[in-house]
This record gives C-alpha cells, structure tokens and sequence, in this order.
C-alpha cells in the first residue's frame, strides 16, 4: 500500500474531525466531500468570488486557496456562525433586509461581513464597500447587503433591539 | 378518479382528484389531456389533471411547475394559492412536481410570435393563439421570458378558488348545513357555531363531491398577502448555509466526477493519454465522454487536479477562430440575402434620408457574454436496470428527461428527474449539456450514482454565450425633431442555436434578431427595423433578456444620437415621440423621480435616460454618473417598471436592482471573447461582473396601470447598458458604440 498522507486533526465548528488527505487539499474541499459541510460553496476555486469563506481563528478567509495542512486553529463554517434556531446577529440583518435571491453567495456573504464587523464595529459606507466588494453575487443584491451590514453593525453594538 | 368541472370562460378545465390520502385541484389539458405525472394508474383514455394544489394529510401543498432560480417565484405563487385558500404563507409547502408536458407555459408563448406586446387587438390575440396550442403540443416546460408571474398569476389563483369552494360544498354535506352559512380561515371550514372542520381532514371528501368551478376570485381589496411586502420561504435556508443546492447533494455510494471537453466548444476529442491522471490518489477511471472526458474520482477536487493532469489532442473549432472573423462575419450580414426580416417600415424611410440635409450614421457592437451563475453546473445521475434518477437544477426538465433516456437508451418513463435548488442561471440551465455528460458516466457505471461537477474553468468555457451583434443606424432631424430612423441589427439566431441542442429544427425568422427594437412604442415618421441572419459563429444560448439585452442598447442610443442632433431634450423629446400611454406613463414617472431637469446636472455631473419595452414591460432609466479625478462614478439609477401589478414590493425592488446591476456590470466590464477557437475569460478574474465598490443607489418604482401582470426578471436589463453610456455622454461629449464601456472609460 502507498502511503497516501497523515491523518491530521481539523476543529470545526467545535467539533475535532479527524481526516487523511493531502496537506495540500483546500480547506473547501475537505469541509464539503470529506466531512460534507457544505455551507461554504464552490464558486470559483482562485479566491475571486468569496463564496467559499469561513473563519479560521476568527478571521474571514477563502477556503478555496487555504490548504488543509496550513490550518493552523479552530475553523468556523455558517453553519457554526448561527443556526437557524439561534441566528448569529449578520443573519437575522440578512434575514430581515431579504438580501438573498439564489442565495449561493450569502454565506460567504455574511461570513466576511461577520469578520470586518469584529474588527470594524462601526464601519463608514466606503469602508462596507471595500471590504464586500471581494465578495461577488451574479443575482444583485448588493444594495440590501449594504443595508444589512448597517443594521447588523448596529445590533452588534446593542443600538438596536 | 378524477372529475371534469365544466369549461371556464378562461378556456381551460378546472377539476379535481382523488389522490392518496386527500385531494388535488388542477388544470385539465386543452384538446387534449396529457399524461398526469401524479396519477399513474389512470385508466387508458381516461381524463387526467395536472394538479396545482393537494390537500392531504401533510396539509396543503403547492405543486408548481416552475423553477425558482432565485427570483422567488416560488413564494410568490404560493401567495397566489394562499390567498384564495384562506391560509397563511407558512402553510404553504412548495413542491417542484415532476417534468410532465400539461405544465404549458403559456406567458412565454405570447413572446415568442411576432406581434408587439403593446398591440392588444383581435389579430394580436388570434396570432398569440396560436403560438400557444403549438407550445401545449409540443408540452413545453420552460422556465424563463419573464414568464412565471403571468403564468401563475390566474391559474394559481383560480385552483385555490376552486379548492376552497369545493372543501366548503365536502363540509355542507357533512354537516347538512347550506354553503352559504360556512366560511374559511386560517386552513379550516368555520361553522355557524364557531366550530371548525379542518381542509385536512375534508380533503378525502372533498375529492367525492362535485368540484366548485364557478367561483369569484377574491377582489384586490380584500387581499391579505399579494401587494404586501412577503418573506421568502426559503430566506432563512439561505441565510444560515443550510440551502441545499443541486452541487450540495450527496446520494448514497456516489462517486466524484468532473469533465475536461475540448475548450473549442463543440469541437471533438482526439486523443488523450491520462497515465498520470490515473495514478493521482483517489483517482478511479477516465472515461470518454462526447468531447472530452470525465475523471471518476472519490473527491471532486482530486478530479479536478487529475483533469488538469490528463494531456489532450483536440479537434478544430466549428466556427471561426478569432474575433476579427465574428465581427467580419456580422458586418458581412448587412446585405439583402441575409435579411431574416423586416419588422417595422413606416412612412419611406429611403427617400427621407435622400433629402435630408444631413445623415446621422453609426455602427454599434455588443460581445458574446457569460451567464456564469455562482453555482458551476452539476448533475448526478445513477442509472439502474430499472430506472434512472437524475439530480440537478434544470430549467427544461422535459427535455433532461428525454435526453437522458436518449443517452442510456431507456424509455423517458424510466427517467425520474429530481429538481434542485440552483445557484443562479440567468438563462444557463435553460441547456443541460452538463447532464448528458453525466448521463455517459452514469452509463459507463451502471449502479453508480455520478456526481459530475464543472469546474468553474470548464463552465465559462462551455458557457454557450449570449449573442454577439452589430447594429448601424442612419437616421436624420428635422426641425428640431427626428425625422427618420433606420436601423438594421445583425446577429446570429439564439433560438435557432439553443433548440438545435435539443433536436429541433426552427424555420423562419427569429424574433429575439430583433426583439426590444422593433417593437418600440415611439411614432417617428420615417422608422424601419431590420434583422440580418449571421450563421456559423460560435454556439449561443438565451442570455437574461435575449435579443432585448443587446438591442435595447442599440435602439436607444442611436435614438439619443437624432434626439442630440435634433437640439432637443433627451427626456422630453423620447416622452413626446411616445404614442402608447402606459410607456409614457413610465417615462413621465422616472422623468419625476430623478428631478429631470436636462442631461447635465452640474459641471462634474450629469445624467442619460434611456427606454425598452421588453416582455410586455415598459421599463425607463435614469443614470446619474459623476466625473472624478479617478474616473467615472455611476452615483444613482432611477427605475421605472410598467407590470400591471406589484406582487411582492420587496422581491419587485429585489428583482428590478439585480436586472440593473446585471444590465451595467455587464455594460461596463465583461466580454467573452475567442482566440484560437478557445473563450479568453475563463474565470472571475477576466469576467468581474459589478461588484459592490461600482453598485449605485438604485431607486425602484413599480407602476400598475396595465390590466395584464408581468414578470420584471428580464425588463430592466436592456435600458441600463443604453442609459449610462447616455449619461456618460451627456457629462463628456463622448459617444461609446462599443460593449464593454470599460474598453473607453475608467469606471471608479
């Protein structure tokens, strides 16, 4: 038998997972065919379009490009960000604005919103325009995902109920 | 058992049915009935129904023939039903039903004959006629044209009436008491006393009775949910990553698949050597496919870095090989034999520009673009001894289903197909090139579900494009006002290219050629619109809004080209050239949203307007575009919409910004150009569509005058490419012909 790689042991989500494949597999790949978390998406596989982000010790970064042997702490999907019983504060904005159409980029949407408002808690226009304009949506919704990182950005800071 | 009600002035059949457990409410078919997806043990020649609405143990459910893809079509028809039925939206469960021809498309019919949407008469509607009992016929299932709304909007509304009426007459037989005592709320039949009989437990009754068919849909006034902002059923799904989409799907023993086919699209496979592929880990076969091959893998992206392993020989392209040759081959097409039709000539366009003093010319172009939805495209088939399940996001179900029986060599009873929730398609999974691929596979491992996933490099390269076109206009003024306009527009036929995939042969001219120039709704006293045919460029497929998206462009600026000849004002003078109410209701709408008060607002700011009637909807926009020290900034687009009646305003605002930022991010950034036969923009990078740093203000209007309701999916694409290039117009003197704008402005 060849000896393909090591295992290695992945936290996601809380949750330590233990895989055998290539250091150099992406994250992306590892979340969705190894341990079929599949809310981080494909999009583009070259870190151009964002639909693949999740956190890696609480920053946003593109799944897609990280290989999983340069994981280096606890990684958090949208599924891990909130769930659907107990929404993480990005969510309930992106809930209430109706940002999503075909929704395939929203979570990657909301998980590098979720990120620049930890380091930014009270972003300007042009600050929430640089920092989600590396996120593509083909449908359009950019303006209602401006107005959400606003009211998230509020909630986050307790301004609103 | 089924039951016939009795011809409705509508012209179709309301019934209902038994099915297991409870009832079904639905449409019999026109002359002659289709199979039903949902009955199979009908009797030969027995009539069967396509049902709209069940009501059953699980409660009620709607059963739409239509693909969401994103619009929200779903929760939309599902207010359509709730409304009548007296339920909640949330009591609403969403089914996407099984391919089957009696779901007709009849909206999308009307589009495809050649007569104006603004042109109401009796010939009109004798012309539409038949367009639609050939689409019955043919038991087309399409998705797409704007067409979901107008669709459902009767027909939905209708089987919740009749559904209600019937539990109601199940629930006076019960009780003995009269109809006229009994009301509906909240899923139950409410009696005198207070007490109520719930539709779930009345459903098995409720399909013995005779079924209600002479009902009184609910007027407007009394409407709980349509017009008023919804949420979506799925918004939530969307928001917290648990969606599932077609890639997202796992099915039990299933193995990992993608496709390397030959970048030339269409051009053969020649020979391959996949030795080092195959010793790659997880790496399981290599197998031909029409074009190309797919790599089995246990791991998609071991696939994909097997496929880029695999060295290839491949065939010639069978088009040209490089842009200079399209382009040739379009201003070729401007001659007499290449006409594909003349569709408007009005007072004598020829001799008016004889005499004229001077002749206004231009030549405009539009590229071939990427639909390049977020979702790459993906299938999984499995083909078993006795039936094939296919798994994918489709918008022609009818027709994966033929495929693939074509493909395997079953009968299409045997194809059982599994609708997924997509990630976009702007048109692309309107062709299911991707599932045949995965249908070979699936073949080649009998047992073996396939899960066949392009990368996203594959995808654009096999993106059968929207058209390339030209246009070149002549056209003069007179006293202040234009006198004539000519304006001819070549390209290849979309419809003849995309149905050629499925097998079909179109004759005669096609209308998308020409589609959102001819039929604009503007009196100018010399005004011919001409088509010419360009064949043999690359393959190209239906592109959010068709023919409208390249020729909205073209008719509108080189209209503002005469109206700036002319001297007079590019709002006021379209507004007075307007002969049709409803479009100038819109133009007069979106003229007071912006404060129109002229094309330049300041020294560094200035503004365009431009105009389409596209799928029977006038839609107007104002671009307010400001000069800085690093570019052009597009500030704020006005918007106004013609679409008899607003459903939803939030999904209508949602819809009609998605169009404009796709009309402009498209306008001012993206190409898909070909050298060497092979696309050039193969990913994001080289294809950037709008992003947010570039996104206006986009301010909406609805406008609900027309008596017929229209979908807006497609409409305001067409005017916003034609609007900025006014604006940037008004603000520099500069006049662009050419998509993307980009190749002539910086955008900041």
């Amino acid at each position: 038998m060849r000896q393909w790689g090591e295992a290695m042991n992945i936290t996601v989500n809380g949750q330590v997972h233990t895989v055998d494949v290539e250091p150099e597999m992406p994250l992306l790949w590892v979340l969705r065919d190894e341990l079929g978390i599949t809310g981080p998406r494909y999009g583009c596989g070259i870190s151009m379009c964002g639909a693949c982000t999740v956190h890696v010790n609480g920053l946003a970064v593109r799944s897609c490009s990280l290989p999983v042997g340069d994981v280096t702490g606890p990684v958090t999907t949208i599924e891990g960000l909130g769930t659907p019983e107990s929404l993480h504060a990005v969510q309930e904005a992106w809930i209430e604005h109706q940002v999503a159409q075909c929704g395939y980029c929203q979570s990657g949407q909301i998980m590098s919103a979720a990120s620049f408002l930890m380091t930014n808690p009270n972003p300007s226009d042009e600050a929430i325009d640089q920092a989600l304009s590396a996120n593509l949506c083909r449908c359009g919704t950019y303006p209602r995902i401006r107005q959400a990182v606003k009211t998230a950005s509020a909630k986050l800071r307790g301004d609103a109920s | 058992m089924s039951r016939l009600g009795k011809i409705t002035r509508r012209t179709f059949l309301i019934g209902s049915a038994t099915i297991a457990g409870g009832v079904a409410f639905g449409y019999y078919m026109y002359r002659r009935p289709h199979e039903n997806p949902l009955l199979d043990d009908l009797a030969e020649g027995e009539a069967a129904l396509t049902p709209y609405v069940k009501i059953d143990a699980e409660g009620v459910t709607l059963i739409t023939p239509r693909t969401d893809l994103g619009q929200g079509a779903y929760s939309v028809q599902a207010a359509l039903i709730a409304e009548e039925l007296d339920i909640g939206l949330d009591q609403v469960r969403v089914d996407p039903g099984p391919p089957a021809p009696a779901y007709y498309n009849t909206a999308l019919a009307a589009e495809s004959v050649p007569v104006r949407s603004t042109n109401d008469g009796a010939m009109a509607n004798t012309v539409r006629g038949v367009a639609d009992a050939v689409m019955k016929f043919a038991g087309v299932h399409v998705t797409g044209g704007s067409s979901t709304v107008p669709d459902s909007y009767e027909k939905l509304r209708y089987a919740g009436a009749v559904a209600r009426e019937t539990l109601k007459r199940a629930a006076s037989e019960r009780t003995g008491l009269p109809v006229s005592r009994l009301k509906t709320e909240q899923g139950a039949v409410v009696l005198p006393d207070g007490s109520r009989l719930s539709y779930v437990e009345l459903a098995a009754q409720a399909a013995q009775v005779e079924p209600v068919t002479d009902v009184e849909l609910r007027p407007p006034n009394l409407w709980r949910m349509i017009g008023q902002p919804m949420q979506r059923h799925d918004i939530v799904a969307k928001s917290t990553g648990t969606a599932v989409y077609g890639i997202d799907l796992a099915v039990e023993g299933m193995v990992h698949a993608t496709i390397k086919l030959n970048p030339r699209q269409g051009g053969s496979l020649q020979d391959y050597d996949a030795t080092e592929a195959l010793a790659m880990r997880g790496v399981q076969q290599v197998i031909p496919v029409t074009g190309g091959v797919g790599v089995i893998a246990d791991n998609t992206w071991r696939a994909f870095k097997a496929a880029e392993a695999i060295r290839f020989d491949w065939g010639p392209a069978p088009y040209p090989n490089d842009m200079d040759e399209h382009w040739a081959a379009l201003s070729n097409a401007f001659n007499e034999d290449q006409i594909d039709a003349r569709r408007r000539d009005e007072g004598n366009v020829v001799e008016a520009l004889d005499r004229a003093s001077e002749v206004v010319e231009a030549e405009y172009r539009a590229p071939y673009l990427a639909h390049a939805p977020l979702e790459p495209i993906n299938a999984i088939v499995r083909v078993n001894p006795d039936r094939v399940d296919v798994w994918t996001g489709t918008q022609i179900p009818r027709f994966v289903q033929a495929n693939v029986a074509k493909i395997v060599g079953v009968d299409s009873e045997q194809v059982h197909i599994h609708n997924q929730m997509v990630g976009g398609s702007f048109g692309h999974r309107l062709e299911d090139e991707v599932v045949k691929r995965a249908a070979e596979l699936a073949k080649a491992l009998p047992g073996t579900p396939v899960k066949l996933v392009y990368s996203r490099e594959e995808d654009m390269r096999h993106d059968f494009p929207r058209q390339i076109a030209m246009a070149r206009g002549r056209g003069s003024v007179r006293d202040g006002r234009v006198e004539a306009y000519d304006l001819g527009v070549a390209m290849p036929s979309v419809t003849a290219s995309q149905l050629s995939r499925q097998g079909l042969n179109v004759p005669g001219p096609d209308l998308q050629i020409i589609a959102g120039a001819w039929d604009q709704p503007f009196s100018i006293p010399h005004y011919r619109m001409t088509g010419y045919r360009a064949d043999g460029l690359a393959p190209i497929s239906s592109w959010r809004s068709v023919g409208a998206s390249s020729n909205g462009f073209f008719h509108d600026c080189f209209l503002d080209e005469l109206i700036h000849a002319a001297g007079a004002d590019p709002m006021e003078e379209r507004i007075r050239l307007c002969w049709h109410e409803p479009s100038r209701q819109v133009l007069e709408t979106v003229k007071a949203m912006s404060g129109w008060t002229g094309p330049r607002i300041s020294e560094n700011r200035g503004r365009g307007v431009a105009f389409c009637l596209s799928f029977g909807v006038a839609c107007a926009e104002v671009v307010e575009v400001t000069q800085t020290d690093r570019g052009i900034r597009i500030d704020t687009v006005y918007v106004a919409a013609e679409v008899g009646r607003v459903l939803d305003p939030i999904n209508f605002e949602n819809q009609v910004q998605g169009g404009v930022i796709w009309g402009l991010g498209h306008a001012m950034n993206c190409e898909i150009t070909y050298a060497d036969g092979q696309a050039e923009q193969t990913n994001y990078h080289a294809y950037p569509g709008l992003r947010l740093y570039q996104t206006p203000d986009i301010v909406v209007q609805g406008l609900e005058n027309g008596d017929k309701v229209l979908g807006v999916g497609e409409p305001p694409v067409p005017p916003a490419g034609a609007a900025l290039a006014n604006a940037i117009f008004a603000l520099t003197g500069q006049r662009i012909r050419e998509m993307p704008l980009n190749k002539h402005i910086r955008f900041v």
